[in-house]
């Protein structure tokens, strides 16, 4: 693994810092605050202690044009998550803050109803009297019952750290943003649906309505036409109408596909295209309609069904029909798809953000030695798409995509969204004063800010909790702007407001408006087209620098690609429309000064406040107590556990490991452990197994592994026989016992391939050949029945390719080692103390080991003659030579990078459909039976 | 090992029978073999193991299906279906007839009394012959003539067409066991105790009219004939079922020498009453022969005897190679032999020669009391009596494979690219040269890197 200074973060309270400010100020080594929460087993750890809620959770909510916003579920679905925390009230903020209006009417001007596919709006929302910070994402879903045929929907992620949704913020818009195109696509899906539907009632009605009035005309002798005649004509053409608007929206939604398809962030689900059948050809643009009289709502409130049916003229009473749930605006499949969706980011983002962040850095360096890290790392999760990838892809084609669009549609409040722009809305909280300067309309707000803000440009998260201690309850930290246009004046209360597109577009951002919600709009991220190219090319330099000037430090500075720690000059320009007004109707003025002021010291404060822990606390009680005795499962996350007994577990724990971890500078290679992450949040996450299942099984074997590595004096050898490629056979009547032992020894085992570890934790019967092909660590049971007896008679057949260690009467047979790389690995005098912080010592190990396989691996020289005329012998004792001087490995040391080496080389050849038949390099060297 | 790990649970008779055997220990240098793959395909015991050219091989057994492997690679070429019984006989045909193009086939023979001719390159069935009144027991090939030979109750000769050409009358109920091509176009056939010489005759004028007749009846084995091995133009040898070896002058096909003393106790005494305890007809019987030049090998019983044509005599001998009966050996180019066995061991052995006459031919921890050391020097009491200054020759055990759970039916030695075994246990063993392997890998390696560019890119 990659290395990371093995200390916990800790962060001040935001809340007793102001608490605290009036008093004098402690002296820098006192300055650990006291927790006033501590006896409610709350988290200390926590950022805000205020927060009502025990995890971060996604929370649905709805517009709903009948009763307001309401939450409509959370992720995970548990009481217990959200707490005491008001949902209801949460609902409403998130909802007030979608700035896009999207909505579809009829535009002034326009003949038919014209729906409007708006991109979802991203936003960043606080809440310090609720100690609640949410990624907030607006989507509307089409309903053809719905006033504008639209329902507005916010999916929000919802943590008590804020820099963790600032920090996360492309990778929370990347996953939320897939989630929501699942629930269009779906949408768009029933929707069509809904209109076939539609569209045949009023085929039907006009037919009989048709009917009916030929036989009046037949009735008819009188010469003139009566009222019910005249009626019936009239209805008859407000059908005809009706159908030429549905098929109208029929058209559009079906166009909506192709029209997409160039945009980087459709995925489009295949069930769709059914639908495409028609209107290939009709790629009409929706925005260009004549003008007309608004259309008829009453009929959009009939359901319909398969058999026509007729339509009556007068509609129900708004309030009377029930509004379509989520489910079936969506299609129950695809609904499914977003929930599974949503419940994967939920997992993702479980846990402190420190932890995340490492956690990323970590991923992406390991993803770039695509050669060795198949051999020690689990790397199916690089299977995923990786968020970086996306982004850059994203914006490329986005960019395409903008100017295409920008010249078709000049009309459509239609934005692309890119992640590069997210990003900038992340950073462009400090900026934005700035850019207010600059902005010629506003020059008062900034003034006073100005100057000192240049000096803080990289302590952005201290410059948002400024902005969060400033006594507003709700500040939009960030939003994703969607509409270039459309953000003046619109508000999601009031929907059926036309659209003035072209309105607002120069003056955006141009006046800051204040809530008499105090919901406060610090900055919003304009979109895509408005960033320069250059501002966006600036970013991944910044990355891949700033981490490792600072890792030295031993705090944890890293700054991953959505890090917004950089910042340049280049940022201004951009910003033009950053500032966006909330809704008038739910703000009150405010002075912006007030606000703003607190930034400016918080802005100064050192980086200690930037999350990161520089004196570790004390620890409570003596560090060995999970060493003592035989195995006791310390570490066990049973799933029954409260919360906060697992937190005292874990804080424990972590104190343990950043004390040793400061005591004894040797093994600085750990990382923020995911253990001590998952304490110093205050979401632990033992409630689904499922979930971080990795995480824990590396503590346990790290913790295990540990263990063993004290009790057996003759770990060396067996670690040896593991990493050389021999087959371990762990013996022993009890089955706990050796499943603990395979799981502590199975993080030695290199993978052969991409797939499983060749670990079989249990087996109860006799073993072939083909096992140790599979198996490089095998727990076998011992029995005293005559099956036992052919099991152990298998095991001395097979002895030249085994190594047994046997549990019960703890002997190891096995060759012998007497190198030098397994010592340092384990080194049973180590004061590492924590089962993770042991995982990440022997990652890093092994990770050197690696890096010599590869290097052993692709020396040319070192496995190919030179030329013609060079013998044989001469190229091995290169390679001898080699091994022993470059790579500095003694004896049997050796044999595991040779090992290794040809791990390497199959993995690469292996052509990737073949699976690689397994084959089983073995020694005939003698073994040696070690007691304790 | 077995002891520590049992804590001596097991009877002291299997230990001691296990004693008996020389073993070699884990540290074997001389032993290539330090790479297996595992082949797997077979359903039942696979019993045949036939070379088709350098790098394929197919395999047969009671499964019926027929396997052709890459030798190199370990992958499975074809799986060839067609008999719906086991398999009873394998040879390959490589047929240069009318199309001037080599073309490789095999022909099989099972119990279902079908023979199928299949095609290498292709996989697939050539042609089938489904007449037989009983199980084709072997199948020759006389590449010389371009035909082949399938006897069972009968000799049938047919071409490479599958016509038909002549056959002799019904021979015996059991059928031919064992079929060999003698000079002269003759053939000596296995059947039962009787060695039946036949002459093949092409008719003069050519137009495809075979003759075959009974040439000769030999009578001398005094039990059924197991094995039946040409040991060059001039010489054949038949082993029977008692433990009888006799060499037989090809062109007249009288008896040259014959050896009936494996196991016989008037050459050892002294071990005598040991080995009569073990001993049933079946570990005297000649399980298989093999030779070169100057020696006829002979698998007999558990033991590997080494019999030299010019000296007429057994010159060396291990008694007790393996735990159970010898099923296949093999000489190599240097001076190796392999064997494989019952007990589902593979052990390679070389032949070497001892200048002087020690007391005791091997360290005593290498071999029991009783077994080898014993044995061998009864046999150089034996040969110095004969002939002083004849150089002693033994066999010492220079490694052993073990993988399969099961019976060793047969392997076959590729050469550098090593040693396939098939097994009772259903699977074939590639054994490979691991230092060998190593260095391909490396040169495919750099190959695929040049190929893909990667050579300064991913530096």
């Amino acid at each position: 693994m990659i290395s990371a200074p093995d200390v916990v973060a800790f962060t001040r309270e935001e809340e007793l810092e102001d608490d605290l400010y009036r008093e004098p100020p402690l002296p820098e080594e006192y300055s650990v605050p006291l927790f006033p929460f501590a006896g409610q087993g709350a988290n200390p750890w926590a950022k805000v202690a205020g927060s009502k809620f025990t995890r971060d959770f996604i929370l649905i909510s709805e517009f709903s044009e009948q009763v307001g916003p309401q939450p409509l579920l959370t992720i995970p679905d548990d009481a217990k998550v959200s707490g005491t925390f008001d949902l209801n009230y949460f609902s409403l903020r998130i909802m007030s803050v979608d700035y896009q209006a999207s909505f579809v009417g009829h535009p002034p001007g326009s003949a038919y109803p014209k729906l409007n596919f708006v991109e979802d709006s991203k936003v960043v929302l606080g809440d310090s009297k609720e100690g609640a910070f949410a990624y907030v994402h607006h989507l509307t879903l089409y309903d053809l019952e719905a006033r504008g045929f639209v329902r507005p929907f916010c999916m929000a992620y919802i943590s008590a750290d804020e820099h963790k949704i600032m920090q996360q913020f492309q990778e929370l818009s990347t996953e939320f943003s897939k989630a929501s195109e699942c629930l269009k696509t779906g949408n768009r899906k029933a929707f069509a649906n809904e209109l076939e539907k539609k569209l045949k009632d009023l085929d039907y009605t006009r037919t009989v309505l048709h009917n009916e009035t030929e036989q009046q005309k037949k009735a008819n002798d009188k010469g003139y036409y009566t009222t019910q005649a005249i009626e019936k004509a009239n209805e008859l053409a407000s059908v005809e109408k009706s159908i030429i608007e549905h098929q109208d929206l029929l058209r559009q939604i079906r166009s909506y596909p192709y029209r997409k398809l160039k945009d980087s962030e459709f995925h489009p689900y295949e069930p769709e295209c059914a639908l495409d059948r028609a209107d290939v050809g009709s790629d009409q643009d929706p925005t260009a309609s004549d003008p007309a009289e608004p259309g008829e709502t009453h009929l959009y409130t009939h359901v319909p069904s398969y058999t026509p049916k007729l339509i009556k003229a007068k509609s129900a009473k708004c309030f009377d029909k029930k509004l379509k749930t989520l489910e079936e605006l969506c299609d129950v499949y695809f609904f499914t798809q977003t929930l599974d969706q949503l419940h994967h980011i939920e997992r993702t983002f479980r846990g402190d953000v420190c932890y995340l962040l490492t956690e990323q850095i970590s991923r992406a360096l390991l993803k770039q030695q695509s050669v060795t890290n198949f051999l020690f790392e689990d790397v199916s999760f690089l299977d995923e798409k990786p968020p970086e990838k996306q982004y850059r892809g994203c914006q490329e084609l986005s960019q395409d995509a903008i100017d295409e669009k920008c010249s078709e549609e000049s009309l459509a409040p239609k934005v692309i969204i890119s992640l590069g722009s997210y990003k900038s809305s992340v950073e462009c909280v400090p900026i934005k004063m700035e850019q207010e300067m600059e902005d010629s309309e506003e020059p008062k707000l900034s003034e006073s800010v100005m100057s000192e803000h240049q000096e803080n440009l990289d302590y952005l998260d201290a410059d948002i909790k400024g902005s969060i201690s400033s006594g507003e309850s709700i500040e939009v930290l960030g939003t994703e702007k969607s509409a270039s246009g459309l953000t003046k004046s619109e508000s999601q209360a009031s929907l059926p407001v036309i659209p003035s597109p072209q309105a607002g577009r120069s003056k955006v951002g141009s006046r800051r408006t204040v809530s008499e919600d105090s919901i406060e709009v610090l900055s919003t991220c304009p979109s895509e087209s408005l960033i320069p190219e250059d501002f966006k090319a600036s970013y991944p330099s910044a990355i891949n620098e700033e981490p490792y000037a600072d890792g030295d430090e031993g705090g944890l500075r890293f700054t991953p690609r959505a890090n917004p720690g950089v910042r340049d000059g280049q940022d201004d320009a951009s910003k033009q429309e950053s500032l966006v007004q909330v809704d008038a109707a739910c703000c009150i003025g405010k002075e912006s000064p007030n606000f703003l002021e607190p930034l400016p010291e918080l802005g100064q404060k050192p980086c200690e406040e930037d999350g990161v822990v520089r004196i570790p606390p004390q620890p409570y009680r003596p560090a060995e107590q999970g060493l003592r005795g035989g195995f006791p499962s310390h570490d066990g996350l049973s799933g029954g556990l409260l919360p906060y007994e697992l937190d005292s577990r874990y804080l424990t724990g972590s104190r343990e490991v950043s004390k040793s971890s400061l005591d004894e500078c040797s093994d600085s290679t750990g990382h923020i452990s995911s253990a001590a992450s998952t304490c110093s949040d205050r979401t632990p996450s033992p409630a689904q197994p499922a979930c971080a299942a990795g995480e824990r099984h590396r503590k346990r074997a790290g913790q295990n592994a540990l263990r063993f590595i004290r009790q057996y004096p003759f770990a060396h050898p067996a670690i040896y026989s593991l990493l050389s490629g021999r087959t371990l056979v762990v013996l022993g009547e009890d089955e706990a016992m050796v499943k603990k032992l395979v799981t502590a020894l199975s993080i030695f085992v290199p993978n052969c391939g991409a797939y499983a570890k060749p670990v079989k934790h249990w087996v109860t019967s006799a073993l072939h050949l083909v096992d140790f092909q599979k198996w490089k660590l095998i727990g076998l049971q011992r029995a005293v029945s005559p099956a036992g007896v052919n099991v152990l008679h298998a095991l001395s057949r097979y002895s030249r390719y085994l190594s047994i260690l046997d549990a019960d009467s703890k002997t190891l047979r096995c060759p012998l080692y007497k190198g030098t790389v397994v010592a340092r690995l384990a080194d049973h005098r180590t004061q590492i103390k924590r089962g993770s912080t042991y995982y990440m010592h022997v990652q890093s190990i092994l990770t050197q080991l690696c890096s010599k396989a590869f290097l052993f691996t692709f020396c040319h020289h070192l496995h190919l003659p030179i030329n013609e005329r060079e013998s044989e012998e001469s190229v091995v004792n290169r390679r001898m030579n080699f091994l022993k001087l470059q790579l500095g490995l003694a004896n049997e040391d050796i044999k595991i990078v040779q090992y290794l080496a040809e791990l390497l080389k199959l993995h690469y050849i292996q052509e990737p459909g073949q699976g690689g038949s397994p084959l089983l390099r073995f020694d005939y060297v003698p073994s040696f039976l070690y007691k304790i | 090992m077995l002891r520590w790990l049992i804590g001596g649970g097991r009877e002291p008779q299997g230990l001691a029978e296990k004693s008996s055997v020389q073993t070699i220990g884990e540290e074997q240098i001389q032993n290539p073999y330090t790479e297996l793959l595992v082949l797997k395909g077979h359903q039942d015991i696979v019993r045949f193991l036939v070379q088709i050219d350098d790098c394929r091989f197919a395999s047969a057994g009671d499964d019926g299906i027929i396997f052709l492997w890459n030798a190199q690679t370990g992958e499975k070429l074809y799986e060839l279906h067609g008999h719906t019984h086991k398999i009873t006989a394998i040879a390959p045909f490589s047929s240069s007839g009318v199309t001037e193009e080599k073309t490789d086939l095999i022909i099989t023979a099972s119990a279902d009394r079908t023979v199928i001719v299949w095609d290498c390159t292709s996989g697939r069935q050539v042609q089938k012959v489904s007449c037989f009144h009983s199980t084709v027991k072997c199948v020759t090939v006389l590449q010389r003539l371009n035909v082949w030979l399938s006897g069972g109750s009968d000799l049938c000769v047919w071409n490479q067409k599958l016509d038909l050409l002549c056959k002799t009358s019904h021979l015996t109920d059991a059928g031919v066991s064992a079929l060999v091509e003698l000079p002269k176009n003759c053939v000596a056939a296995a059947v039962g105790k009787e060695l039946i010489i036949f002459r093949l005759s092409a008719s003069n004028n050519g137009s495809e009219v075979w003759n075959i007749l009974e040439v000769k009846r030999l009578v001398d084995h005094q039990d059924n004939i197991s094995s039946l091995v040409s040991v060059n133009d001039l010489t054949f040898v038949t082993g029977s079922h008692i433990g009888e070896l006799i060499v037989w002058d090809a062109l007249d096909w009288t008896k040259q020498a014959s050896e009936c003393n494996f196991w016989d106790s008037s050459v050892h005494p002294d071990v005598q009453p040991e080995i009569k305890l073990s001993q049933s007809p079946h570990e005297t019987s000649v399980q298989h022969l093999t030779s070169d030049d100057e020696c006829v090998f002979a698998a007999v019983g558990k033991g590997i005897y080494v019999y030299n044509l010019k000296m007429k005599r057994v010159i060396a001998c291990q008694r007790a190679a393996h735990d159970s009966s010898v099923l296949h050996i093999e000489k190599l180019p240097n001076r190796q032999l392999i064997s494989c066995s019952e007990d589902g061991s593979v052990r390679i052995w070389e032949l070497r020669e001892k200048q002087q006459l020690p007391a005791e031919p091997v360290p005593t921890g290498f071999f029991n009391m009783w077994g080898f050391g014993r044995a061998n020097k009864q046999a150089n009491q034996a040969a110095k009596k004969m002939q002083e200054n004849t150089p002693v020759y033994f066999l010492e055990l220079v490694g052993d494979l073990i993988g399969h759970s099961s019976a060793v039916q047969m392997f076959l030695y590729f050469g550098e690219l090593g040693l396939a075994t098939c097994s009772a246990d259903h699977l074939i063993i590639l054994w490979k040269d691991g230092e060998r392997e190593s260095s391909l890998r490396s040169l495919t390696l750099f190959k695929k890197l040049a190929q893909n560019g990667d050579l300064q890119l991913r530096l």
